[in-house]
């Protein structure tokens, strides 16, 4: 990777709530641009907490420090301080792990709205959209890219899709989007195999060295075409190990064992986190 | 809510005069007073003003009879104690205006708010003088010219009322006053008496319409006064789509209107009537609206209301023969000040009818919206099927949805289903639109109008485009 400097996405000493409980304590984590990232961590660890963190959802209140997006010559801006169209405006992307249904919207445009707002983050409402010729003919080549059928665009968004192409969808418009730095949440939980192999040359097709990627997944073959520059491991709402590839490889294999036995605090803070929360993962209560 | 709604409740409904009097910020520009007076009946509705409405209009004395009748039913009816509250005084509204005295006004002179939202709803310049009152004539003579012909030609007779009184006596008779009559409550029972303008149709067997036929192809001031009457008559085979109103704000020195539309389509016709409308804030809305469907016949009512004090309107259709069809798609949007009553009706009065419902509202900004519908299976009618789906969006905490559904089933052999929705704008969809780069606003005007994109879909192109403009300008709180 480059040793040059240039723009980052850094999180500092973060600690974050969802209706009292707090679910992150002290998150310190630096994604450079171009840079993949991978987070591990077992169910209720936070790692989805991180990603709506770092996005702005309403329900994650952040009780302490910071995130912000930093640029090649130092100058710094305040995320916490955007609403998340703001933050997509400058640059942010999160694939949800379960994305919403918008039913009646179809899929094409709302992207035609999203990308003229991304594209033109000065934009106010009302303001002309991109011109439809040109939308339609690079969603049209980025759906042929990504082997998606164009019928897809003219469906109404996530509704009555499957999980596949939920997913599909969320890295159609990750490309469409082309943000500075991706969160991709568990874009391969609820696929088969081959379903995550296509996933993971999608994402690897689509990344390159003006994106940084945070992979949260629990496998490994969503990795397979997106070697991370650093894998790291959540436990109790910290990052408890970092590492290079072979953390993810280890960790597939063996599970946390090794880790909640070398992390007693964090493996206890876990522990009563999944008591309070009585679920297993940190889902949004009002989702 | 006192009582039910059922078909007697419809028919017969005792006194309960409201008190609400939220009148919109329109009512203070005031034109009445300098109209100058050609002929100005005076304010108010007795036996003289009927008369002499019949008079001025120099119609048969069986209308003037049929007008006198109806006043004396409408007197003794007691206005209907379910719905909204209508606080109007039936003493203080002119019945009929001249067409010369409706133009008496300028363009100056129509506030700056209609101009501003005729302005972002891109009407045609012609077409906002005649919106606002300024102008009675609509240039559109020579589109409507060569249309007319080409109907003509095929038979079609498409016309204001007031000229088919005159001009088609025989067919008007046959049906006019016949699917709702006098007797059928209190506020058909005034447009009885006071009726003025509206559309008057008539498909000869057979013949198919492929366009649809607008009231703007012969729009005038008779043709969307405040008690318009319109007939559309569908012989075997024949088939039209009609499209009333508009999108822009329907604009009325006048706070009441009340029309009744009577429809008949016969063995194997269709008809598809579709009505947006978008009345000024300060306007009571009480409309009736009843199609027959006869054997194997298929009527359609699709119905957008917007804007308004208080709508009351439930589009009904009377499945009279076997095989007849019934679908009414409505939607109603309510904001500030403004309560939709709305809802649908239909009637099985034969075997193997059926029927579909599907009602969406929006309320907003402490608007109420409710469904209020009808589904009656009568004895004999085995192998009917209906289904009935209202959802409900509510937009914020200060906004009401209610559900009034009423079904009346006498016979055992049928299907008849119910569904009903009511949601919130979902805080996670909003989050996963607004995290995509739209803002709260664009996101929350996306859901709404997909939420009502399956009525949508259904509006021919130009009303659709108007529609989705006026639901954004609806969600900015900049109309209405």
């Amino acid at each position: 990777m480059t040793t040059q400097p240039q723009e980052k996405l850094v999180i500092s000493g973060l600690h974050a709530a969802v209706e009292g409980q707090e679910i992150l304590k002290g998150v310190d984590l630096e994604i450079g641009r171009g840079e993949i990232h991978a987070l591990m961590g077992p169910n209720g660890s936070g790692k989805s907490t991180l990603g709506y963190c770092i996005m702005g959802h309403p329900s994650y209140e952040v009780t302490a420090g910071s995130i912000e997006l930093v640029e090649a010559d130092g100058t710094r801006h305040d995320l916490l301080a955007m609403e998340p169209d703001q933050r997509a405006r400058a640059g942010v992307f999160l694939a949800f792990q379960r994305p919403m249904s918008i039913p009646g919207v179809r899929l094409a445009d709302f992207l035609r709205h999203a990308v003229t707002n991304v594209r033109n983050p000065d934009r106010k409402e009302g303001q002309e959209l991109m011109p439809m010729r040109d939308f339609r003919s690079e969603l049209k080549a980025k759906m042929a890219d990504l082997s998606i059928d164009t019928e897809f665009a003219r469906r109404y968004v996530n509704d009555g899709f499957s999980g596949g192409e939920m997913k599909r969808a969320e890295i159609l418009q990750l490309a469409m989007l082309r943000p500075k730095f991706a969160i991709l949440d568990e874009t391969d939980s609820g696929l088969d195999a081959d379903a995550v192999r296509l996933a993971s040359q999608s994402i690897a097709r689509i990344g390159g060295a003006e994106m940084g990627i945070l992979i949260i997944t629990h496998h490994e073959q969503l990795l397979e075409h997106n070697i991370p520059l650093r894998t790291h491991v959540m436990l109790g709402g910290r990052i408890v190990e970092s590492g290079g590839p072979e953390l993810a490889a280890e960790l597939h294999k063996r599970g946390y064992e090794r880790i909640r036995a070398a992390y007693p605090e964090a493996a206890a803070a876990e522990q009563s986190m999944q008591d309070a929360l009585g679920n297993e993962t940190a889902q949004p209560v009002t989702a | 809510m006192a009582t039910g709604f059922n078909q007697s409740a419809i028919d017969s409904s005792t006194i309960a005069i409201g008190t609400g009097d939220a009148i919109g910020e329109i009512n203070k520009y005031d034109f009445r007073t300098d109209s100058p007076a050609v002929f100005k009946a005076r304010r108010g509705i007795d036996a003289d003003i009927v008369s002499q409405i019949s008079e001025m209009k120099r119609e048969p004395a069986w209308m003037r009879d049929f007008r006198l009748k109806s006043l004396e039913i409408f007197n003794s009816k007691p206005m209907p104690h379910w719905g909204g509250d209508i606080a109007v005084d039936f003493q203080d509204i002119f019945y009929y205006l001249k067409p010369a005295e409706q133009q008496g006004k300028t363009w100056e002179e129509v506030p700056d708010a209609i101009k501003k939202t005729f302005d972002r709803l891109g009407i045609p310049e012609a077409e906002r003088k005649f919106l606002s009152g300024v102008k009675a004539q609509f240039e559109s003579e020579v589109v409507y010219g060569s249309l007319q012909e080409d109907l003509s030609k095929q038979g079609v007779i498409f016309t204001d009322t007031d000229t088919a009184v005159r001009e088609h006596p025989d067919l008007l008779r046959e049906y006019f006053g016949r699917i709702i009559p006098p007797t059928d409550n209190k506020f058909a029972a005034l447009n009885s008496a006071v009726w003025s303008g509206g559309s008057f149709i008539y498909v000869p067997k057979g013949v198919k319409i492929e366009f649809p036929l607008q009231a703007y192809f012969r729009i005038n001031a008779e043709s969307m006064g405040q008690f318009e009457r319109t007939l559309i008559i569908v012989d075997e085979g024949a088939q039209v789509h009609y499209v009333e109103g508009c999108t822009a704000p329907m604009y009325s020195t006048e706070s009441l209107h009340s029309a009744v539309v009577e429809i008949v389509v016969k063995k194997h016709g269709r008809c598809r009537y579709t009505t947006i409308q978008n009345w000024a804030n300060n306007i009571y809305n009480l409309v009736t609206k009843r199609a027959m469907a006869y054997e194997g016949a298929m009527m359609e009512w699709i119905d957008g209301n917007l804007g308004s004090h208080l709508t009351m309107k439930y589009p009904a259709v009377y499945m009279m023969e076997p095989g007849a069809r019934g679908e009414i798609l409505s939607i109603a949007f309510a904001s500030a000040g403004q309560h939709q009553d709305a809802g649908a009706k239909l009637v099985h009065a034969a075997p193997n009818t059926s029927g579909r419902i599907v009602s969406k509202s929006i309320s907003k900004n402490g608007g109420r919206a409710s469904y209020r519908g009808l589904v009656r299976v009568e004895p004999g009618a085995r192998k009917s099927r209906s289904s009935v789906v209202c959802d409900a969006l509510i937009l914020d905490d200060k906004s009401r949805s209610d559900t009034y559904p009423y079904i009346e089933i006498e016979e055992q052999d049928v299907s008849i289903g119910h569904e009903a929705s009511v949601s919130k704008i979902g805080e996670e969809q909003l989050f996963y639109l607004t995290s995509r780069g739209l803002s709260e606003a664009e996101a929350s005007t996306m859901i709404v109008g997909g939420f009502i994109e399956p009525l949508v879909k259904e509006l021919p192109m130009e009303y659709a485009v108007e529609m989705n403009r006026l639901i954004e300008l609806q969600m900015e709180g900049s109309v209405g």
